[in-house]
């Protein structure tokens, strides 16, 4: 089986560390896994914008760096969610058939993580240690986009030594929403402040999620108000061992 | 002394009022979490509830496709029926039947049943303006009007009042236009709703006009259906002479048969009840029983423009039960007032830029309300995919400004991530300058990003910012050979 990464700009640019994570737990558990140089950004930016026709370039580079893999793995909901469900209307405005025939081939391999370890390699026990408390927050994509239900509760299940401690109304969205961040910055801080609110209640040392821009906006309400509470992405806690920790 | 939306700001700065008001944070997240509470449980009860949907959805969807069919047998069966049909193209027009109709027979006052289309219309300011009072008699209803106040809400317009505020509201309006409340009022729900039935007992009775919407009008048998919790729409629909209902045209279903699902739908994605209590039906005029005279206004106001859209027409499916105001995350935060408009929450964020067309700052900027975090498609009865139509109309927002001479600064900015997103070279040149950053910040022991200035500041006025990491991942996969080397 050909295995692609799909790191995602985000993680590329600012989160290095979680895309270094599944390349260890993809290798730990005997995938090689390949990282195709000519990836970009799934388009989702330019998508959810409202910006279709800059979102092309992005799709193209897409289906270009992952055409030919059995399978693109991706540690974010929003960006698996991105090219399962959007990438096919931005291929169709494109008006480029070649294109809208090779995002129908790619679209339906791309696996958001949770759901590569458990649906694809059977996995939910990875071998991981991390002694800690956690809290996990369901991303809305990774929820309601693409249906990955209690995957990722299943595999922090098994990790040794970590204590999975329940979020009060956790499928809440956290505001985020890419651009409505800062095109709403008011209602996105509200709505982050009281998710930031509810990871402290639960007395957790870390906040867990499958997508870093959610997690780098609640983290940066939790970082603002110096409340001590790590955010890590799902992959580094599942990548983390005795000898290699997160 | 009634209200308008007229002249609202764009969303995120009425918005920014809103959060400021703790008051109204505090009402709302209180009932919202109420009412979502009991949606979740009637719907839990029901096994088959996404069947329920499909079918909801389906029958919706096939009426919309025959839509002048149905209204063509629809105007048919009514008139069959001795009703009078009119059509009006839009609020002004509507308005002005229902003035003609009430000055011919020189009337002064009407009682309305809770409508959410005469709110679309202004259709109390109208009749205010020729001289005509309209008297809410729906209790939030009531609330919103005697408070010269706004509704926030489509189910539950006083949502963001709580029983204190409503008793001052009482206390100091219910005698100005009518019998006063009584001296010893508390702010208990039952004594709070016994005033509003005493007040508005006078009115049923002498009010020889009642106006109404309708939430479904069925075309082979000419009948419109009202669906209410109080009562108070049995009295305005059985007590007065002349009855004028203002139905939009989307309303229309083709028989009987389908209002089963929809009826089922609805109260338990409104009210969180698993049987509607007062679910009213009338077919054109019974001899000596009811109004004589009744009067069905046929509204467009924007619904032909929604249809025509492709996407967007699956709004029109929206039986109004506000399940997705009462899931938004952003409504529960903002309240209703934000969104400008009667119809407030995701699907107002969606229907007022359908109904009117995009291209004013307030109607742009309700498309982007909203995180597309989903939990109101997940919600609608009738499987309105209120995510997809945002995307949808955010883009009609951006293409209507792509011949502008003077780009916008974010219009600049994804065009350069387009330029940057369509070559990897490209990104990685990008790239390197934020690890320059990184290397710069964090060599001086700086992990995380004060405030920004610009732009930026949306972002760190109230949230940290990670420095960018002195390395690039596919700097490191490239550097490493992914890990290969050390």
């Amino acid at each position: 089986m050909r295995v692609a990464l799909m790191v995602t700009c985000v993680n590329d640019a600012m989160f290095p560390g979680t895309g270094q994570a599944v390349v260890r737990l993809l290798r730990r558990l005997g995938v090689e896994v390949d990282f195709p140089a000519a990836q970009t950004c799934c388009g989702q930016p330019m998508v959810n914008t409202g910006y279709l026709d800059e979102a092309v370039p992005a799709v193209r580079s897409f289906v270009r760096a992952f055409e030919g893999y059995d399978a693109v793995v991706t540690p974010s909901g929003s960006c698996a969610g991105s090219a399962r469900h959007q990438h096919r209307l931005v291929a169709q405005r494109s008006g480029d058939t070649g294109l809208v025939a090779a995002v129908a081939a790619t679209s339906p391999r791309t696996y958001e993580l949770s759901e590569f370890l458990i649906d694809v390699l059977g996995v939910s026990d990875v071998g991981a240690y991390f002694p800690h408390s956690v809290t996990y927050h369901p991303t809305c994509h990774s929820l309601r986009m693409l249906g990955v239900g209690d995957r990722p509760r299943r595999l922090l299940e098994q990790v040794r030594g970590l204590r999975l401690l329940d979020l009060p109304k956790a499928e809440e969205c956290c505001g985020f929403g890419g651009t409505f961040a800062l095109k709403n910055s008011d209602t996105s801080v509200a709505m982050g402040s009281d998710k930031a609110r509810h990871v402290r209640e639960t007395g957790a040392e870390v906040l867990v999620a499958g997508d870093n821009s959610c997690l780098m906006h609640i983290g940066g309400v939790l970082g603002r108000g110096r409340s001590g509470v790590r955010v890590l992405h799902l992959a580094e806690i599942l990548a983390s061992t005795e000898e290699q920790p997160a | 002394m009634s209200a308008t939306f007229v002249g609202m700001p764009a969303f995120p700065s009425a918005a920014r009022t809103a959060l400021g008001n703790t008051q109204l944070r505090h009402n709302l997240a209180h009932a919202t979490g109420v009412i979502r509470a009991k949606r979740a449980a009637v719907v839990g009860e029901v096994e088959n509830w996404e069947e329920l949907r499909l079918a909801g959805a389906a029958v919706k969807e096939r009426a919309l496709r025959s839509l002048d069919a149905h209204l063509v047998q629809l105007e048919e069966s009514l008139t069959a029926r001795g009703a009078v049909v009119h059509w009006a193209r839009d609020a002004a027009e509507a308005n002005r039947i229902v003035v003609d109709l009430a000055r011919a027979r020189e009337i002064d006052e009407v009682v309305k049943v809770k409508s959410m289309v005469t709110q679309e219309i202004g259709l109390n300011e109208a009749l205010e303006a020729s001289g005509i009072a309209a008297w809410e008699t729906d209790l939030a209803e009531l609330i919103v009007q005697l408070g010269g106040d706004l509704p926030s809400h489509i189910l539950v317009p006083a949502i963001h009042r709580n029983r204190a505020e409503i008793r001052e509201i009482f206390t100091r309006r219910m005698g100005e236009v009518g019998r006063p409340a009584p001296d010893d009022l508390t702010d208990e729900p039952a004594v709070l709703a016994g005033a509003a039935r005493e007040h508005l007992r006078e009115k049923f009775l002498r009010a020889r006009m009642a106006v109404s919407g309708a939430n479904f009008a069925v075309a082979d048998s000419g009948t419109l259906v009202v669906v209410e919790s109080e009562g108070n729409g049995r009295m305005c629909l059985t007590l007065p002479e002349v009855l004028v209902s203002i139905v939009g045209i989307e309303k229309v279903v083709p028989t009987w048969a389908e209002l089963d699902p929809l009826l089922r739908l609805l109260p338990r994605s409104s009210t969180g009840e698993r049987m509607n209590p007062y679910t009213s039906t009338w077919t054109g005029v019974v001899p000596d029983d009811g109004p004589q005279e009744v009067h069905v206004v046929l509204l467009d106001n924007g619904r032909t423009r929604a249809l025509g859209d492709p996407t967007g027409r699956q709004a029109l499916r929206c039986i109004r039960c506000s399940a997705c105001l009462n899931v938004c995350p952003v409504y529960e935060r903002t309240g209703g007032h934000a969104y400008g408009s009667v119809y407030p929450g995701p699907i107002g964020a969606i229907l007022n830029p359908l109904l009117r067309g995009t291209g004013d700052p307030q109607t742009d900027s309700l498309p982007y309300a909203s995180t597309l975090c989903g939990a109101c498609f997940e919600a609608c009865p009738v499987r309105i995919d209120i995510p997809e139509v945002l995307v949808h109309l955010r883009a009609e927002v951006v293409d209507a400004h792509r011949a502008d001479r003077l780009p916008k600064p974010e219009a600049l900015a994804f065009r350069g991530a387009a330029w940057a997103f369509g070559h990897a070279q490209r990104l990685d040149r990008t790239e390197w300058l934020s690890s320059l950053a990184g290397r710069l910040l964090r060599r001086r022991g700086r992990t995380s990003l004060g405030r920004l200035p610009g732009p930026g500041a949306a972002w760190t006025d109230a949230r940290d910012l990670p420095a960018p990491p002195t390395e690039t991942f596919r700097a490191w996969w490239r550097r490493t050979d992914g890990g290969e080397r050390p």
